[in-house]
Parts: structure tokens; C-alpha cells; sequence
């Protein structure tokens, strides 16, 4: 298998991930297109073990689902409190901070 | 700029028609994820996206990232999500304005991330090739990575478990009704 697969594969969810952040008005769906870029990420990182040969990528693909785990549960927490204060998850709508 | 890595390795064909079919259902998936007006549509595709990385891991003989992968994103992670849309929303289908009004400046943006990134990648690969997995490497791999987290991760691997107690921890604070 060609090195460049992976890589050009995990750069193109990389890139859909970038335009569902900047584009999306849900809340919930801006975390969805978190996930797909993290993902994107751990694949290059085993792509890079079997290259090597070497298992640190594996490790560290390991370290970055359980941050993503935990960012997932803070994220949809966080969600549902602005959901109960405001009954909207529409993230344009959030500018009180705005000077 | 010459490739790095090993170049002498053949080209697996079974191992690269399995890696186009997912992807092309990977790229389908991720696709449809930003573009689907439907919250619980953009949920199901996901996780057509996520079960594909996690055969892809297969093919990169990483078995214990891919079931790890499956348990976390497939198993607890998608629940938290059809929790969280369940939760968030009175109506189940299709909404009129699912984007921003600034929505199209992501296309640009999107693109020129991919066509740098591709650039990089095809410039430093070249056509280098990845070695075929051997079968020390496949049936050892879960073993190293169980050393190499109680040996040289092992700090890193408690700082995570702190980590992973402080967010249950801030997620039952912030979604609690006080």
C-alpha cells in the first residue's frame, strides 16, 4: 500500500471536519465535526506506527480517544446547560460576550 | 526532496481494493455529516465514518486501536450524541437552517486545507510504500503497547486517568439542575 493513502485520506476528513466547524449553526453537530477531525488525526498517527515500525503511534492514538472522550462529555454537558438557560443551541445566537 | 521511508516493498492489491471501498464510504459518510439538514442523520453517518477508521486501523494492523475505537466512539460516544440531539431538540427531522450565515467561506477554507495538506503528503511520500505487517508485529502489537504504557507512559497514563476524572466530574457539575 502506497505511504501517501492514509495520509491523503485522513487529510480529507481533516479538511470536511474544518468546513463542519465553520459552517454548522448546531452546537451538536460543531462537536460531530470535532469528532471527525480528531479521527482523522489518530489515523494519521497509526499510519505513521506502521511506517516506522514503531508502537508509539498506537500509545498515543490510544491517549487522543480518551481526551476525545472526555472533550465529548464536557462539550454535550456544556451544551445542554446553554440549551436549559436559553432554550436554543443555535451558536450564532450566543453574543453576549461580544463587545 | 527524497522520500524517508523504505521504498522496496510491493504493492498489496487485495490490501488496496479493501482501503478504497472504505474510504470511498468513509469520504460518502464525512460528507454527508456536514451537509445532512437532519441532527440524527448527521449522527447515523458518523458513525459510518467512525467504523470505517476503525477498519482501517485493521489494514494498518493496529487491532487493539480499532476495538478501542468500536468500544469508545461506536459504543459511548454516539450514545452521548443521540443523548445530546434527544435532549436538545422537541422535533425529530428535517430543520430550514442548519448553518451559519457566513457558511460558504468553510468551502474555501476546507479546500485550501486539503490542497496544503495533499501538497505536503505527495511531496514527502513520494511513492514510498508501506511495508507489509508481519505477523510478529500483528500478534506482539498489543503486548507493546501494555509496555510501553506501564513503562515509558506510564506518568502520561496517570495524568490521563486525572483528566478523564475531571471531566465526569465537570460534565455531572455543568449538566446538574441546581
Amino acid at each position: 500500500m502506497y505511504a501517501f493513502n492514509f495520509l491523503l485520506l485522513s487529510a480529507a476528513l481533516f479538511s470536511f471536519g474544518i468546513y463542519g466547524v465553520i459552517a454548522r449553526k448546531n452546537a451538536v453537530m460543531v462537536l460531530m465535526s470535532i469528532e471527525l477531525i480528531l479521527n482523522s488525526v489518530n489515523l494519521n498517527l497509526v499510519a505513521f506506527a506502521l511506517m516506522n515500525n514503531s508502537i508509539d503511534g498506537h500509545v498515543f492514538a490510544l491517549f487522543v480517544i480518551a481526551i476525545a472522550a472526555a472533550e465529548v462529555g464536557v462539550g454535550l454537558a456544556m451544551v445542554l446547560m446553554i440549551y436549559r438557560n436559553r432554550r436554543s443551541i443555535a451558536l450564532d445566537e450566543l453574543s453576549e460576550m461580544k463587545g | 526532496m527524497t522520500a524517508l521511508f523504505a521504498s522496496d516493498h510491493g504493492v498489496n492489491v487485495a490490501q488496496n481494493v479493501g482501503f478504497y471501498i472504505i474510504a470511498a464510504a468513509m469520504l460518502w459518510g464525512a460528507f454527508r455529516v456536514v451537509t445532512t439538514r437532519n441532527v440524527v442523520h448527521a449522527a447515523l453517518w458518523l458513525v459510518v465514518v467512525l467504523g470505517g477508521i476503525a477498519a482501517q486501523y485493521i489494514l494498518a494492523a493496529a487491532e487493539f486501536v480499532a476495538i478501542s475505537q468500536v468500544l469508545v466512539y461506536i459504543g459511548a460516544v454516539m450514545v452521548l450524541f443521540l443523548f445530546g440531539i434527544m435532549l436538545t431538540r422537541a422535533t425529530i427531522g428535517e430543520e430550514t437552517d442548519v448553518n451559519n450565515q457566513g457558511w460558504a467561506i468553510g468551502i474555501p477554507v476546507g479546500l485550501l486545507m486539503f490542497g496544503v495538506l495533499a501538497y505536503v503528503t505527495l511531496d514527502f511520500t513520494e511513492d514510498a510504500t508501506l511495508p507489509e505487517p508481519t505477523d510478529e508485529q500483528i500478534t506482539g502489537a498489543t503486548m507493546a503497547i501494555s509496555d510501553a504504557y506501564l513503562g515509558d507512559y506510564l506518568v502520561p497514563l496517570i495524568a490521563v486517568s486525572f483528566v478523564l476524572l475531571a471531566a465526569a466530574i465537570g460534565a455531572i457539575v455543568l449538566a446538574r439542575k441546581d
